[in-house]
């Protein structure tokens, strides 16, 4: 028992590292575009402290310099609703009181709630949503710090293939619970109108959008 | 103005993080609801990962992604530890890159 925990307790800490790798270099290139862009440093480094999403804060800042910060808001804000829904999911995860809800709120990212839905016991999910939030709340941070540093000098992660990595992630952590008819359909009919929804929509309102996928099930 | 947006956005979104722990710890959600939370997680979740692999603002991603996220759901679909699974479809997408593939 104790050595099988200790067993899943290692691959959680090398998947989350992997993770944790990527959303460092991620972090590297925000920093880099940011301070490109033309934003002081310690405005990109609050940024990654304070708001902590990734999405949101790459559509910012592309919308600030375009001279839109009302749209920032608002397209960020828009980007960012899906963690209410999943907040509610994870909630058990992040734990009771209110140091570990303010504290374990912030560090909700996809990353730490698809962690969490993979893993089936109560100590398991509490594990990997502090853990995954954790690693990359700071792999993210030392990021955009050497981004905001190096400036230029950081290559496009794209070339590292690194936006092919994140949704494969996902997909990686997802799979397990798509042997369930009644997720699989929800899953799968939401990601579809997301996709198709895409071109028309405002970015952020496709995924919500996905949310469509419940009424699948809707039939009890 | 810098500021402001970056706070403003800051508290949205951490309003919106916080609303959905406290909401689920302090009411007491009916029971088809409580069913139907993985359920929605899972389908925001499945959304994410495919407008992430299939689309890039708006448009269609190109064909290096979504082939690396292909090589990558099929090495998880063989059960390939996961490590292995992120790391063959970012090699995938840089290797087709570098070849010139959009």
């Amino acid at each position: 028992m104790r050595t099988a925990e200790r067993t899943t307790d290692r691959a959680l800490v090398r998947d989350v590292g992997a993770i944790g790798l990527a959303a460092f270099a991620v972090g590297l290139s925000f920093g880099a575009i940011a301070i490109a862009s033309g934003l002081p440093g310690w405005a990109v480094i609050t940024m990654s402290l304070i708001v902590f999403a990734g999405g949101s804060q790459f559509m910012a800042v592309g919308l600030v310099t375009a001279g839109n910060p009302i749209a920032a808001v608002f397209a960020g804000l828009l980007l960012n609703a899906r963690h209410l829904p999943f907040g509610l999911a994870v909630a058990d995860a992040v734990g009771t009181g209110w140091r570990r809800q303010l504290v374990g709120s912030h560090i909700l990212i996809d990353e730490s709630v698809a962690f969490t839905m993979a893993q089936s016991d109560p100590a398991g999910r509490r594990r990997a949503y502090w853990l995954t939030g954790g690693t990359l709340f700071v792999t993210w941070n030392v990021g955009t710090v050497l981004g905001v540093l190096l400036g230029g000098s950081v290559g496009d992660p794209d070339a590292l293939g690194l936006d092919a990595a994140f949704p494969a992630g996902l997909i990686a952590l997802l799979l397990p619970s798509l042997r369930e008819r009644d997720t699989r359909n929800v899953a799968l009919g939401g990601a579809a109108l997301a996709v198709l929804t895409t071109p028309l929509l405002p970015a952020g309102l496709p995924v919500l959008l996905a949310l469509g996928g419940l009424l699948l099930v809707w039939r009890r | 103005m810098l500021i402001a947006v970056i706070v403003a956005l800051a508290v949205g979104t951490f309003g919106f993080r916080l609303a959905g722990v406290v909401l689920r710890d302090r009411l007491d959600l009916p029971a088809p609801l409580q069913r139907i939370l993985p359920l929605a997680a899972a389908a925001l979740l499945a959304a994410l990962a495919g407008t992430a692999a299939l689309t890039d603002s708006g448009g269609f991603a190109g064909v290096s992604r979504p082939l690396g996220v292909a090589v990558g759901a099929v090495l998880a679909w063989l059960k390939a530890p996961f490590v292995v699974v992120v790391v063959a479809a970012a090699l995938t997408a840089a290797l087709l890159r570098t070849l010139g593939v959009p």
